[in-house]
């Protein structure tokens, strides 16, 4: 990890206004992603991880926006570009995919021509350059007959496919950074590991970093060797993706390992039930005082309700916040 | 398509024969006759004779059953009141009807979609609360009152255009029938096309869109626009309809010669015949603009394809 980072993010909070106050979705998010590196953000639903990857792909709109800190790519900030300069970097150098394929897709056009308006936008291209190098990008990312099926609308593709189709816009014009925000949740479990493969694979051959984000711990430890746990708004850990599975160091990050099913437990641990995290996630409106896990934390003492916890750095490498860490 | 479009075409027949049946008994329920819309007080002999001989003295069924078989054959029937063929009077005034209806359709479309789009692209903005006032004043003026009111600024006071006629079919005489007609669909394209980009400017594929890099102009161009034409379209489609039920009303306004003013004048009159083939031009016109834009949802959404 020498040089500097691909991007690099401090002390990020994001405003959410609903017209009479303001309050942090996110605050104090920072981590770095170096070139070629996969890092995974993890959280349930409504913790901010998507809100992060929309603020440094700069696509927060009202009522969400930045309140404060930095995005640095490649050492220059970012956050308060022109829009111009923005759309430079969007799509061209940061791209991103999304978890709904089938409507993240224009309906009413050809994927082939959704997939060439990014060599016209980045590189410059006539249609009927940018329609040829469509169709190679559509045989990078695997789908058979790419010829004909650049002339296919999304809905005549399946789910998988579509997915496929997003991954060769992303990757289009060779993109630094690939924020991929829940890629395969809306996939069928086989097409799940094919996709992820596929994106792994593209992203090693290209030295594109990955940003995934996602509520599944067991998918973007496998995939990125670094994770951050994001709860309300705040990372809470952040570690080696395998250290994260062996000694979960915050006792959100261990509820989450302990919750996932696995395979073979019954048989060596007999019938018993999947441990759950007692209770829900705050709302942003109301997030606790203190650490904000603490109404759910069983080792919850005064100081966590009342002082939330700076980031410890752990000895074998990454973060955590929490006053009485392992 | 061609099979779909056969379909579409036997599918008008039921439609077509319901109209004629409604009409045909409504006009034979209602008081009154042509013998009695041309004198208070006819001779008991002359009327008997002249039902005889418009054929008013058969049994209702007979007389449908003659009409529908002449109908068969293209035949619309003698008028009453004029003893022109029916298909003639209509002939010479779906013309004036046809253009007008068109017009109006083009100012409608013309300014009502533009300002949609100006108005979702900034919602809240200038632009945008003033394309609503004129939206929704334009919905809920009267179409006599807004007639008398342009024909009194731009005829009377300004002397720009004629008050009303057909004219010699000039430009001039259009004008402001058709603006008259056009305003109500106009404000209803402006808040259907604003309503519709809205929404389709929070979908999640323009959002990729925005992802891409891209420039609004340009999303708004190549991903928002096509989308919003559908919705459109099928507002488009269903004013057409309710255009032909308004022109009644402006034709009269303005003596316009067209289908409208022949059918107020046949009703007032019981002329029948008239009556009966005006309203099924005008129904079956509806028919097949319901089946153009029918085909025009293929050719803009590829989602949808008849088969």
């Amino acid at each position: 990890m020498t040089g500097a980072p691909l991007i690099e993010v401090e002390d990020l909070r994001i405003d959410l206004d609903d017209g009479s106050r303001r309050v942090a979705a996110a605050e104090g998010v920072s981590f770095r992603i170096d070139r070629g590196e996969t890092f995974g953000l993890v959280g349930e639903s409504g913790c901010g991880k998507s809100i992060t990857a929309l603020a440094l792909i700069g696509l927060l709109r009202q009522p969400l926006s930045i309140g404060g800190g930095t995005i640095r790519f490649e050492g220059r900030e970012i956050q308060h570009l022109s829009a111009a300069r923005q759309r430079e970097l969007r799509g061209n150098r940061i791209a991103m995919i999304f978890q709904e394929p089938m409507t993240a897709l224009n309906p009413v056009s050809p994927v082939g021509r959704q997939i060439a308006e990014m060599f016209v936008l980045h590189k410059g291209k006539s249609w009927r350059e940018a329609d040829r190098l469509a169709v190679e990008a559509l045989a990078s990312v695997r789908v058979p007959a790419p010829e004909r099926r650049v002339k296919d609308y999304p809905h005549q593709l399946s789910g998988g496919m579509r997915q496929r189709v997003m991954i060769a816009i992303a990757l289009a014009c060779g993109p630094d950074l690939l924020i991929a925000d829940e890629p395969t949740t809306a996939l069928d479990v086989t097409v799940q590991a094919e996709i992820i493969e596929l994106m792994r694979n593209l992203c090693a051959e290209r030295g594109t970093a990955i940003l995934m984000i996602s509520h599944d711990l067991g998918l973007v430890a496998n995939v990125c060797r670094r994770v951050a746990v994001m709860y309300a708004g705040r990372i809470v850990e952040e570690r080696g993706s395998a250290d994260i599975f062996r000694a979960p160091s915050h006792p959100y990050t261990r509820g989450l390992v302990d919750s996932l099913p696995r395979l073979g437990s019954r048989a060596a641990l007999g019938r018993t039930r999947l441990k759950e995290i007692a209770g829900v996630v705050p709302a942003i409106t109301n997030f606790p005082d203190g650490c904000r896990f603490n109404p759910r934390c069983a080792h919850a003492t005064d100081i966590c309700r009342t002082i939330a916890p700076a980031a410890d750095l752990l000895e074998a490498g990454g973060l955590v916040r929490c006053h009485h860490h392992a | 398509m061609l099979s779909f479009l056969f379909r579409r075409l036997l599918q008008t027949i039921p439609t077509v024969l319901a109209v004629v049946a409604l009409v045909f008994v409504l006009f034979s329920v209602v008081p009154g006759s042509i013998v009695s819309s041309m004198s208070d007080d006819a001779d008991p002999q002359v009327e008997l004779r002249l039902k005889k001989q418009l054929g008013l003295d058969e049994p209702v069924y007979v007389r449908f059953g003659s009409y529908v078989a002449k109908l068969a054959t293209g035949d619309f029937g003698t008028s009453f009141r004029t003893r022109e063929p029916v298909t003639f009077m209509i002939a010479k005034r779906a013309w004036p009807t046809l253009q007008l209806i068109f017009a109006a359709m083009a100012f409608s479309v013309v300014i009502g979609v533009p300002l949609g789009f100006i108005a979702a692209l900034k919602p809240g903005g200038i632009v945008d609360t003033l394309a609503m006032v004129v939206a929704v004043s334009g919905l809920s003026i009267a179409k006599f009152w807004l007639g008398l009111v342009l024909m009194y600024l731009f005829a009377l006071k300004l002397g720009w255009l004629p008050s009303f006629g057909y004219g010699d079919g000039g430009l001039k005489y259009l004008i402001l029938p058709a603006v008259t007609l056009g305003v109500s669909p106009m404000a209803l394209f402006a808040r259907t096309t604003r309503a519709a980009v809205l929404e389709i400017m929070t979908a999640d594929f323009v959002r990729t869109a925005r992802s891409k890099g891209m420039s609004e102009t340009r999303v708004v161009k190549w991903h928002v626009m096509r989308n919003a034409l559908v919705i459109i379209l099928t507002t488009v489609g269903l004013q057409f309809g309710a255009l032909m039920g308004q022109a009644v009303v402006v034709e009269k306004l303005y003596s316009w010669p067209g289908i409208g003013s022949l059918l107020v004048d046949s009703v007032l009159q019981r002329d029948i015949p008239a009556v009966q083939g005006s309203i099924l031009v005008v129904v079956l016109s509806f028919l097949a603009i319901n089946l153009l834009i029918d085909v025009l949802y293929g050719v803009i959404d590829p989602r949808i394809r008849y088969a």
